[in-house]
């Protein structure tokens, strides 16, 4: 799983008939030092996230469909988690 | 899923039976702000209704192959669906 911090919502009316009625949300890859690089991506929100969370992404189709109880969504991006704290331990 | 701009139409006739009648589209990646970013790729329009100019989200890789009915057709990105609108505060992207 990455981490990722949320931009913000998705709408869209047109799409394929598996993400008909499903939240989606833009959200910034995290790097290791906290920061948001140029990676991104969209993905269906299972968490009940917001704008400005950082949150935890399944980002592998086969847990993805999982999560969403599906044999054959073309899905692979889930937000399956919202992070409260992250410590990353000092190696010496 | 990642956003792009379809910025045009691929025909092609000769192609593997699998793919005989998918629309295929030529569409520009864009970066989380709606910039452009990266080499245009050839994606299979899995809502069929998605035309130049308008803003989609498209996946990769396997997921791409099952947008598509009857799923599993060799296809490796295709259009998942098109963007009304993002709400996000540094985004430039339109749609159009």
């Amino acid at each position: 799983m990455i981490l990722g911090k949320v931009v913000g919502n998705l709408h869209s009316t047109i799409n394929h008939p598996f993400y008909d009625g499903k939240k989606m949300l833009v959200v910034e890859k995290i790097e290791m030092d906290g920061q948001t690089g140029s990676g991104y991506l969209v993905a269906v929100d299972r968490a009940g996230a917001g704008p400005g969370e950082t949150v935890l992404i399944l980002d592998e189709g086969n847990g993805a469909r999982q999560v969403l109880e599906s044999k054959d969504g073309p899905i692979r991006s889930v937000i399956v988690g919202i992070v409260d704290e992250i410590d990353v331990a000092k190696t010496p | 899923m990642l956003l792009g701009k379809v910025i045009g139409t691929v025909v092609s006739t000769q192609v593997y039976e699998g793919l005989q009648g998918v629309p295929m589209l030529l569409v520009q990646p864009l970066a989380k702000d709606g910039a452009e970013k990266g080499a245009p790729v050839v994606c299979a329009d899995g809502t069929r209704m998605a035309g130049p100019g308008e803003l989609v989200y498209y996946e990769g890789g396997r997921e791409a192959a099952m947008t598509l009915e009857p799923w599993f057709v060799p296809v490796d990105h295709a259009i998942v669906g098109i963007v009304d609108g993002v709400e996000a505060p540094n985004w430039k992207g339109g749609p159009a």
